[in-house]
């Protein structure tokens, strides 16, 4: 006997799917599915595993650069302690992102460990991006749907390339470019949002100098940390200033 | 498939995921579980103020670099037309979709026609 889970399937698509998110996310898709189709075909044209290996890397690793280095890895039979290292340093720009989402995710519940695995850079760009209300819950929940469709992305693409391997070939080059113009946008929605452009500054100025002085695999990871410390020194100035004008006025508020 | 897989490499690949997992996942949760207690801390509030508009900053110069082609003929026109484009659009209309459509459509038609 053939159990019909079609209509449990449309209830749980109905229950998932949320237009909102969707079309918040269509940029991503438009990213994730092209350049994790790019990894799905590396990972059966350059490795003898079966396609299925793509999709589970992708549904448990979940890092773009990490997999498709991971790929060489795979190829050098690298032992595991230098698997461990090679992704932990890859992927140590992560470690930043949490720190500006410490009370956004707090109180997430089972979703809270979600919203911290599916932390890339792109969803971190549309989390700190978008306009929020007061109902911590709810936005929550929202969090959580657009880390899940963007991860479905990423899954999907994946597991196309590795199934189409070089089967089917369709000219979509350059359209991962939707990365970099979801990226424009959200620098300038940032800066509306702030109404200071000295953070943006700070970030082109920490990529400059990293694309510079930095080999290819570490400028991200060293334009982060560059960013990083030059908001502490802007902290640590602005606590003084502060103090100076409580000093001045002697006693008087400072708004933070 | 024509390829017969041992267990043992089925087994390697396994782990290597389950490696590579842990240490990806260690660094998305590293801040959660030492910082956390110190979310209202003013300076983790400082960090979550201005951080996310500097790396957003940061993702564009990176990503813009690596997306162009710098050298003679282009001069990376070939990705800063597609971006200006981007960043004049999302300023008159503020439609999100609308900017990124438009310059990946450039960007991709300078890439295929070979026009730079």
């Amino acid at each position: 006997m053939v159990y019909d889970a079609s209509p449990l399937c449309i209830t749980v698509c109905l229950i998932v799917f949320n237009r909102s998110v969707f079309q918040l996310t269509l940029p991503v898709l438009f990213g994730y599915v092209p350049l994790g189709m790019a990894f799905g075909v590396l990972f059966v044209t350059q490795l003898d595993y079966p396609w299925w290996g793509a999709t589970l890397m992708s549904v448990a690793i979940y890092a773009g650069a990490g997999q498709i280095l991971a790929i060489s890895l795979l190829a050098a039979h690298a032992g595991l302690l230098e698997v461990f290292v090679a992704l932990f340093v890859l992927n140590a720009r992560h470690l930043f992102y949490g720190l500006s989402l410490l009370g956004r995710f707090r109180g997430a519940g089972w979703r809270k460990a979600y919203l911290i695995f599916g932390l890339t850079d792109e969803t971190y760009s549309l989390l700190t991006s978008r306009k929020r209300h007061d109902n911590g819950s709810d936005e929550q929940r929202k969090d959580a749907l657009i880390t899940f469709y963007n991860q479905c992305y990423w899954i999907l693409g994946s597991t196309l390339g590795a199934l189409l391997g070089r089967a089917v070939e369709f000219d979509s080059t350059g359209i991962e470019f939707a990365l970099v113009a979801l990226f424009i946008v959200l620098t300038i929605e940032q800066y509306k949002g702030l109404g200071e452009s000295l953070p943006v500054w700070i970030g082109a100025a920490s990529a400059g100098l990293c694309l510079a002085v930095l080999p290819a695999d570490q400028q991200l990871i060293g334009a982060v940390v560059v960013a990083t410390l030059t908001l502490l020194g802007h902290y640590r100035l602005n606590q003084r200033r502060t103090a100076a004008n409580d000093a001045h006025r002697n006693g008087g508020h400072s708004h933070g | 498939m024509d390829s017969v897989l041992s267990a043992d490499s089925t087994a390697y690949l396994l782990a290597f995921i389950a490696v590579g997992t842990a240490a990806t996942f260690a660094t998305r949760v590293i801040p959660f579980a030492f910082f956390s207690r110190h979310s209202e801390h003013p300076l983790i509030q400082h960090l979550g103020r201005y951080l996310p508009a500097a790396v957003m900053s940061l993702l564009v110069v990176i990503f813009l670099l690596r997306s162009g082609h710098w050298s003679a003929p282009m001069l990376g026109l070939d990705a800063l037309v597609p971006s200006l484009v981007v960043v004049a659009l999302h300023l008159w209309r503020r439609n999100a979709l609308l900017s990124i459509i438009a310059g990946t459509a450039c960007y991709m038609v300078f890439q295929q026609s070979g026009l730079f």
